[in-house]
Order: structure tokens, then sequence, then C-alpha cells
């Protein structure tokens, strides 16, 4: 079952606004690429995480809420806050 | 100024934690307000699937019978795994059902479970606010007085905060009872709910109608990182995940769901999946860190509980259990602060105190030394495994080699993998970090 298959099983109550941003676009550029190949493109179980060949695009309506990326960006680069109460993801089963 | 508050206490999340101190603050008769940033409480919560019943009938000794469990657990068993054999321990028994004793473990799934929970909360009479992110505490001399939402003249005062809203806590942060959290101290799992029909769970587990069993993967499938897979069974579906340290997440560069299809099709997991259809794919983290990544659990004005608190007990696969106690031993400290008519840290030491003297601190403590092992050294979960695996097939092989030659076959194999002494210095700190 592929990444996109499994978050097809997923709802979410999206907001318009984004709740995660890049900090510094330039320390995925310059630093990130030779000292930790990006791993928010590997470690996102969600794939929120993709790098477009200059910087990292950040598909925020696919975000779980698990915040693994707050602690896993090596550079504490990715600005994570909790949604806007009542947005976000829908557990169904939990 | 304690008068000028508008209410006794307000608590940060609707998850065991939360719930436990709310419903205990609010049946003592203390003005309560739970916020939940979920539309509807459960909404956002996660776990592998493990409740205990003793702590939940301490919280709710009147209610817990109406609980939504999923199954009461009669078989929980181990399996330490090489990419195609295991070798499996187990434990059965006959779950007593009496009409006082709560069941020892049972399954849930959270969103069920907590929307009741938060609901025995209300009819104690807290006033449950969903549907609302806490984004600050206030601070006032260094004194927690409340909190910010995200609505509109969205301040509100209380003489007691209590921090509960879950693993990588933003409000310890903000509060300042805390130092930020490293990638070792908190693990990444995915899981998902497989849904199968009651009976064929009950034929391929070999379970009575509404019992249960709980698997525990090491191994193989964790692929050299340091975590560990679950198969739980629910009434209509099993709960299976996988998990390890974000730390080491980073490091392999395995995705988690690359990882989590490895442990699906592992030959001894997927017979009993088969047939199966996925209903969610869930994510959540896990606190690793123990009783050394801790924040300061109190502080005037302010108790923090559960995940937030890093009250998790991985090797046993505890942290609802340890949050619900933790809960009610916070609501019944606010008790006696709200007769005391004070709120400083002073009062709400009596918070640690009664967790040094129960299990939750005592457990945690007992286990210090764990996180550093298990983060330096994933190679133990699989090595081990593999040479014990390897060891017990060659003693179950019936080729013609005698008893005594495949003896002296599997000790020089182990010591080719590993010299006496590395295998004496492993087992010692093995030994220091779990005794």
């Amino acid at each position: 079952m592929r990444i996109e298959e499994k978050l097809y099983t997923l709802r979410w109550k999206h907001d318009k606004q984004t709740h995660i941003k890049i900090t510094r676009a330039d320390v995925c550029l310059e630093r990130c690429d030779g000292e930790w190949h990006r791993p928010c493109t590997t470690f996102c179980p969600a794939n929120v995480y993709a790098w477009d060949g200059e910087k990292i695009a950040v598909s925020y309506e696919n975000c779980v809420e698990c915040t693994t990326c707050v602690l896993g960006c090596p550079y504490r680069n990715i600005d994570w806050k909790p949604p806007r109460g009542g947005f976000g993801i829908e557990w169904q089963n939990g | 100024m304690g008068s000028s508050e508008e209410f006794d206490a307000i608590v940060v999340g609707a998850g065991p934690g939360g719930v436990s101190a709310a419903l205990t603050m609010a049946r003592a008769g203390l003005s309560v307000v739970l916020f939940e940033r979920a539309e509807r409480p459960g909404q956002k919560n996660v776990m592998g699937g493990v409740m205990y019943g003793r702590m939940l009938a301490d919280v709710v000794p009147e209610t817990w019978r109406d609980a939504p469990v999923e199954r009461v657990i009669a078989d929980e068993r181990v399996w330490l795994t090489t990419p195609d054999t295991a070798v499996t321990l187990g434990h059965k028994h006959v779950p007593h059902a009496g009409p006082s004793d709560p069941p020892n473990a049972f399954t849930v799934l959270r969103v069920p479970f907590d929307a009741w929970f938060a609901s025995q909360a209300e009819a104690a009479g807290a006033l449950v606010v969903p549907g609302t992110t806490v984004e600050d505490v206030i601070l006032e001399q260094g004194r927690v007085v409340g909190v910010r939402t995200g609505r509109q003249d969205g301040d509100l005062r209380a003489s007691l905060v209590v921090i509960a809203d879950g693993a990588n806590s933003f409000l310890v942060q903000k509060a300042g009872l805390s130092r930020r959290l490293e990638p070792h101290e908190m693990a990444l799992v995915v899981k998902e709910i497989v849904a199968l029909p009651p009976a064929t769970i009950e034929d391929r587990f070999n379970l009575e109608p509404g019992h249960g069993t709980t698997i525990e993967v090491y191994g193989s499938v964790t692929r050299g990182m340091a975590g560990y897979g679950f198969i739980y069974t629910n009434k209509e579906s099993l709960s299976v995940g996988i998990g390890a340290l974000i730390s080491h997440f980073m490091k392999t560069r395995i995705t988690p769901w690359d990882l989590l299809e490895g442990f699906k099709t592992h030959p001894l997991v997927a017979p009993l999946l088969r047939g199966g259809e996925v209903r969610e794919y869930l994510a959540h983290a896990i606190p690793e860190g123990g009783v050394r990544a801790m924040p300061r659990l109190y502080g005037d004005g302010v108790l923090v509980v559960g995940d937030a608190a890093m009250m998790v007990n991985n090797l046993h696969r505890e942290g609802s259990n340890l949050a619900m106690v933790a809960g009610r031993m916070a609501g019944e400290t606010a008790i006696q602060a709200k007769r005391a008519g004070d709120w400083s840290a002073r009062t709400l030491a009596t918070y640690r105190e009664l967790l040094e003297a129960s299990f939750v601190l005592q457990d945690l403590r007992k286990y210090e030394r764990l996180p550093e092992l298990v983060e330096h050294r994933p190679d133990l979960l699989e090595t081990y495994p593999a040479m014990l695996s390897e060891a017990v097939h060659e003693m179950l092989t019936v080729d013609g080699v005698s008893k005594r030659d495949k003896q002296r076959k599997i000790l020089r194999r182990l010591l080719a993998r590993r010299p006496w002494w590395r295998m004496l210095k492993d087992a010692a700190e093995g030994w220091r970090a779990m005794r």
C-alpha cells in the first residue's frame, strides 16, 4: 500500500491558512542537503515535505499533527504550530 | 488575588490525564474548564491500544463498566524476529469477569474511548470546551495565572493550569518548565486499523468471544532502529503498528510507511492480517526520554500530567494508565490547594510527593538508564534476537548431527558474531538499565 493510498483513508477539516512554515529557506538549500540530506522528506509519516529543486514544498493539509518534524529537523528550521481549534486531522478510530 | 480568578482550574487537553484531573476536581466542587483542540474530544488522540482497568476504576469507580472497551486481554505474546523466523514467548490467562473488579488490561480505540471519558468529566460538572487550541500560558511574575486560546478575546484566568496537552508539549516549554527535547527522546509510531470479522479474529488468535491478544514484536522488523512493532486485537479490527526513535528515522532515512509495510509483510505477521481492509492510517509521537527528560512537574499555579510530562514506561507499554494516576493526583493536590487557599508551588509540591510515593515515578526511575542504552545500542535489539533464533532453529533441526555437536556449532557461531567478553558487557549494560 502506497503512502498516497494510506492518506486516502484519512479525514481533515482543512484550514485556509498554513500552520507550518520553514523559517529559513537557505538552511534547507545550503546546509541541510550536504549535512543531513533533508530528513524531513523521509521521516514525515504524512509526506508533508518534498524538495522541489529549490526549496521544501510544504503540503500542510496532509499533516497528521504527530510533531515529529519539530524535533526531527536537525536545524529546528520547521515552525510548526497546532492548527487552529477545530481544524486539522480528525481521526476516526485513534 | 484569588477571588479575581474566573475558575479554580483550567485543564488543557482532554486525554486520559487531563480528563482524570478535571473529573477529580469537578467532583469535589471545584470550578473547572477543560479545553480540547479537537471538535470532539478524542478526535486528535492516538495510542497503540492497551489500557489498564485498575487506574481507570480509580478515577471512575461508578461508571468504568460503561467504558467503550474493545477486547479484554487474555493472551500476551512477545516475538523476537529475524527476517524469516521468530522465537515466541507468551502468557495466557482466563480474565475473571467480576462485577466489582475491572479487567487488568483491555484494548480501546481512543476516539470513542476519550469521547466517553470526557463525557464523564462533563457529568461531574467540568465545563468541556472543544474546538479550542490553547496557544500559550499567561505568566505574571513567574507565576502561571491563565491561558491564551486561539479564540477572540480568548484569555482566561484561573488559580491553577493543568498542562495535559500530550507528547511534545508546547505549553510545558512556554511555561518555562522544561529544556527543549531532543530527537532521541521521542519516538514516532505509525499504525493501521485493519478491519476483520470478529469470528475471524477469534479463530486466528484462538480467542473466546470478547477476549483479545497483544503481540509485541522486536528484532529485525525495526531494521536496525530502536523500537518495536505490535499487533493488538480490537472487536472488529486489528491495531497493527510499528515505531522507532525519531533520531533513528533521521539517520536511516527509512520512511515510516515503508517500515510499516515491511512489518505487515513479515512471514509471521502477514497471515494474521490476510483479507483485512485498512480503515485508517495513523501516526503519533511517544515520549521515550524517561525520567531524565521530564519537565518540572509543578510550579506556581501549574501542574503537568501524562505525555506532556514524559510519563511513559515504554518497556511495559504503559502510558495512559500513568496519565490517569497523575491526573487524579493533580486533582487531589488541587483540592488541597483550594482548601488551603494557596496555589503556590509550595502547596502544589504535594503532587510530586504523591507521584514519588506511587508506582508512577518509582517505575520511571527503575528504567532511568534504558533510554540511553536504547539510543546508543539499537544493535542489541537486532543481534540477540537473531542469535537466539539461530540457536533454537539449529537445535530443532533434525539432520543427523548429534546434539553435542550442535551445541558446539552454536557456541562457535555465537562467539564469531560477538566475543564472550562483549556479551558479558552487553548483559551488564542491559541489567544496569533494567534492574
